[in-house]
């Protein structure tokens, strides 16, 4: 079957991919992108590890298909530091050790960065439900919430 | 910040102890690093595997050639492509293992022996035709009765797995084959006359359920063989010497032929130690003559690899009056899945190992199941055992009146006792890690309603072995390590700190990487808590070679003996007023005069690694019970650890963390959950639940640091130990909350619900 011709843009540059009609927003940015930053964990929109903002909306993109990127503007692990300057968020992922292994971390990171622009203000609590679609197996968690309340602490000039 | 560890006194370190940025940090928060799914080779193709629908069938026949004809398949690959294996045990690190078995395991030969046994595997053009092909072969199943359950497996009348099984370590050993793969026991004394001896004996039966390592990062590798037979593999894995040396014996090729090259690997638990794909995808692209790329789904994660066993532990503790314990027994039943295996070595010998008890005896069995083949899991074997023993050294505390962690106190293994698997301990922080959780604000803080306190300890041997680095003294000072041990949480800091505290140098000035398999000698794999115990001292090693070499170069420039000379400080110097006045030398002068001296410098360390010790835990665990739910809520948490030294404590609180949370999955939420037809019913995040942050709550830390004293740094390893306690931390917090003894895991809503309302019926339920 033929391909389909999709055009979106992604960390904002335009970019244009061909993909089948099954393949998802992640196999996109992966295996026609190379954007391998975004990982996939299960494929079944559970463990968050390939969150990505559409049109500045958190999703799984493993639960969205590839054409559904048509025109979209679509936000990638990749796109979060500005040049040599890294986000609050991974800065204090690092100062925090907040990864051990690193490959929820991205995903974390993503969707981190949608709650502290939607909520710049959190509690611990709100952290942990609105980070509780990530599956982190190696930390706890425990580093993960401090980094990411830290961060909005820094972001408010606190 | 922790403050700078002082050695005997003296100097404190510059960087062991202290908490800089890791090196390999950057990488892992801009998508940059590269996971075992994320390296494309030119022309590859993509890898998948037919797996049995079957727990239990005899294979009759495989039919691939619709598949092989199917446009944009290049190659298929079955059991006829894998020689046999002789029955052979060969030492693999921690465990055995039998290539018998292992060949059957990476692709079923008589019979598939659990769902999602690989029968078969393809390579195309493009995942879609993959797909396709597999729905293209015909394999003609004859199924057969399944077994799942440990103790219906070893009925008289179970299904057989392997007609040719004899229990071992049976004397004389049975005539009839039986599921029962192994018997061992363990243990010294007289426990008949040392029950005798006790005022109060409390015995109980454990279940616990198959859990997986849950790891995020599912198993991956590509792999490339030329038309010569040089092959090279990329693949995420604990240990890729490991992979090397189990590929080449499964493929019937030399090792030298096969470089494997490792990821980064996104969680592994002990559940990247075995080899699923990587053979496959060798044998496909072989045959293929071009690469081939194999991921896993999550469902063949679950269905295929890990899980760690499900079991029953009957304990009996019996203890005098003061509170002494006298005697000591537990049987053990583990599940290995399809292969002789099962952890229950390690689980025997750790059972009792955190107390001095005179009269021990402990048996367990290693049971063969049609559930996929056990691969390690973090203290493999111990949580299920020190689970059980826990509780019920709980249970002798309330049934005598005494507070728990005295009871552990006058029981607890030091430097000197006898070991209940054999030998006598060194120097070991068991004592210390209970001294202070009894001074810690949490063991004495209030608890609210519905809410109950539990405490648990754990004990883990913790290994050293094979273990090879380099270490190169670059042109212009700079160094460039190199380990064999995959970073699988931050070693490459620990490996920089403890290299720049022998040089006198900035950790800034040295990069580390992971080398592949052509570039250094053998390195066992990361597991064992071993990487930053092994390849730390292999690391310390290189480095004074190093400095050795600096000295020679220093010594020749200043035309004296070697022994004139000394380093210190990131300099050699002439050592005391006879040497003659000579400004030092750097390691950036020396670098700069290599050339002239006698060439480059490099220090590389090969060793067996000796010397590892044990690390013992303390937890203190609070839940929540709501009454009307059956929920269980773990509301406040602290681990206590000795972890000889923390090179870097931020990464040893995260051990600490991650083993607590795993270990609270375990308690509360995680299993493996079949169908009476065999079949794996939650392959997935979804229905097999891991804690997510609103779960847990913050997890608190203490590190109690009683050096090794045969590690330069005093390292024992931490990795493991932290996933025992909070089992039976969380049930004696439970059964203080609700007033029941909870035997069986995990302690889901349902289960605690049933059991609540039961105690209420008989008027035994505090909520």
């Amino acid at each position: 079957m033929a391909k389909h011709h999709v055009a979106a843009t992604v960390n904002g540059d335009p970019v244009e991919f061909l993909c089948e009609t099954h393949d998802t927003l992640l196999d996109a940015l992966r295996d026609q992108l190379g954007l391998t930053g975004t990982k996939e964990g299960c494929g079944t929109g559970d463990c968050g590890a390939c969150s990505v903002t559409v049109d500045g909306r958190l999703v799984c993109s493993c639960l969205m298909l590839a054409v559904e990127a048509q025109g979209t503007s679509v936000g990638t692990i990749e796109g979060m530091a500005e040049g040599e300057t890294l986000h609050p968020l991974q800065r204090k992922f690092l100062d925090h050790a907040a990864l051990q292994c690193g490959i929820c971390t991205p995903g974390f990171l993503v969707a981190a960065k949608a709650l502290l622009e939607k909520h710049p203000e959190p509690t611990e609590t709100e952290v942990r439900y609105w980070l509780a679609g990530n599956l982190c197996r190696c930390t706890g968690y425990d580093k993960i919430v401090r980094a990411v309340l830290d961060a909005a602490a820094e972001m408010r000039g606190a | 910040m922790q403050e700078k560890v002082k050695t005997n006194g003296a100097v404190a370190f510059d960087w062991v102890g202290t908490r800089p940025l890791r090196p390999d940090g950057v990488d892992k928060v801009t998508g940059r690093a590269r996971f075992g799914a994320d390296l494309a080779m030119q022309g590859q193709l993509v890898g998948k595997v037919l797996r049995s629908p079957h727990p239990h069938a005899r294979i009759r026949s495989i039919d691939t050639s619709a598949a092989a004809a199917l446009p944009g398949v290049k190659a298929v690959v079955t059991r006829d492509d894998f020689k046999d294996q002789p029955s052979q045990l060969i030492p693999a690190g921690e465990q055995m293992i039998n290539y018998r078995d292992v060949v059957r395991n990476v692709m079923a030969r008589e019979k598939a022996l659990y769902e999602g046994h690989a029968v078969a595997a393809v390579a195309a053009t493009s995942a879609s035709i993959a797909k396709q092909a597999l729905k293209l072969i015909k394999v003609d199943y004859e199924v057969l009765p399944h077994v799942i359950d440990v103790v219906e497996a070893m009925k008289p009348r179970a299904p057989l797995l392997h007609d040719d099984l004899i229990t071992a370590g049976v004397e004389p050993a049975p005539k009839a084959p039986s599921n029962v793969a192994k018997r061992v026991e363990i243990g010294h004394g007289d426990v008949v006359f040392g029950f005798r001896q006790a005022d109060v004996v409390v015995e109980r039966t454990f279940t616990t359920q198959a859990v997986h390592q849950g790891y995020i990062e599912p198993h991956a590798c590509v792999a490339s063989v030329s038309e010569d037979g040089q092959a090279d593999v990329w693949c995420t894995t604990q240990g890729h010497w490991m992979v090397r040396a189990q590929c080449a014996r499964l493929l019937g090729w030399e090792t030298s032929k096969i470089r494997v090259t490792a990821s980064e690997i996104g969680g592994g638990f002990g559940g990247k130690t075995v080899v699923y794909l990587e053979p496959l995808a060798l044998a496909l692209a072989k045959k293929a003559r071009r690469p081939v790329k194999m991921v896993m789904t999550r469902e063949e994660v679950f269905q295929a690899s890990g899980p760690t066993s499900g079991a029953t532990a009957h304990v009996k503790i019996g203890a005098k009056l003061d509170g002494r314990i006298v005697a000591a027994e537990a049987e053990l039943k583990y599940q290995a899945g399809a292969f002789p295996g099962s952890p229950v070595q390690p689980g025997a010998m750790c059972a009792f190992a955190p107390y001095d008890v005179e009269n021990v005896k402990v048996v367990g069995y290693d049971v063969v199941t049609n559930r996929p083949k056990v691969a390690a899991y973090r203290a493999p074997g111990a949580p299920i055992s020190e689970y059980a023993v826990e509780c019920v050294v709980d249970d002798i505390a309330s049934r005598l009146g005494m507070d728990p962690i005295e009871l552990r106190l006058k029981n607890a293994a030091k430097q000197g006792t006898k070991a209940a698997y054999g030998p006598k301990l060194g120097p070991v922080g068991f004592v210390e890690t209970l001294v202070a959780a009894k001074a810690h604000d949490h063991w004495h803080a209030p608890l609210g309603k519905n809410q109950g306190r539990g405490i648990a300890s754990g004990f883990w041997f913790n290994i050293g072995g094979e273990t090879s680095a380099s270490l190169q003294l670059n042109e212009d000072g700079t160094l460039s390590l190199t380990v064999g041990t995959p970073d699988i949480g931050g070693s490459r800091a620990s490996m920089c700190m403890m290299a720049a505290e022998e040089l006198g140098v900035d950790i800034d000035s040295i990069r580390v990487q992971i080398g592949d398999t052509g570039q250094l000698g053998f390195n066992f794999l990361t597991g064992g808590s071993r990487a930053t115990f092994s390849s730390g001292m292999a690391t310390v090693e290189a480095a004074r070679e190093v400095i050795r070499e600096a000295c020679k170069r220093a010594a020749k420039l200043w035309e004296l003996p070697e022994d004139a000379v000394e380093f210190r400080k990131g300099a050699v110097r002439p050592a005391g007023a006879n040497a003659g006045k000579h400004a030092p030398l750097t390691l950036r002068d020396i670098a700069g005069l290599a050339g002239k001296t006698g060439g480059p410098i490099a220090g590389y360390a090969r060793i067996n690694a000796q010397g590892a010790a044990p690390s013992f835990g303390t937890h203190i665990a609070d839940v929540e019970v709501d009454p009307e739910t059956g929920k269980v809520t773990v509301v406040r948490y602290t681990a206590i650890q000795d972890a000889g030294r923390a090179i870097h404590p931020s990464y040893v609180e995260g051990q600490y963390q991650g083993g607590v949370a795993q270990g609270i999955g375990w308690a509360l939420n995680e299993e493996y959950i079949y169908g009476k037809d065999g079949k794996l019913q939650n392959p997935g995040f979804l229905d097999y639940r891991v804690p997510v942050a609103s779960d847990l709550p913050m997890i608190d830390t203490v590190i109690v640091e009683v050096p090794n004293p045969r590690h330069p740094y005093g390292v024992r390893g931490v990795g493991e130990t932290p996933i025992i306690p909070p089992l039976a931390a969380v049930a004696n917090a439970v059964a203080d909350a609700t007033g029941v003894r909870f035997a069986d895991l995990p302690m889901s809503p349902p289960r605690v619900l049933a059991a609540l309302d039961e105690a209420r019926t008989r008027g035994t339920a505090k909520i």
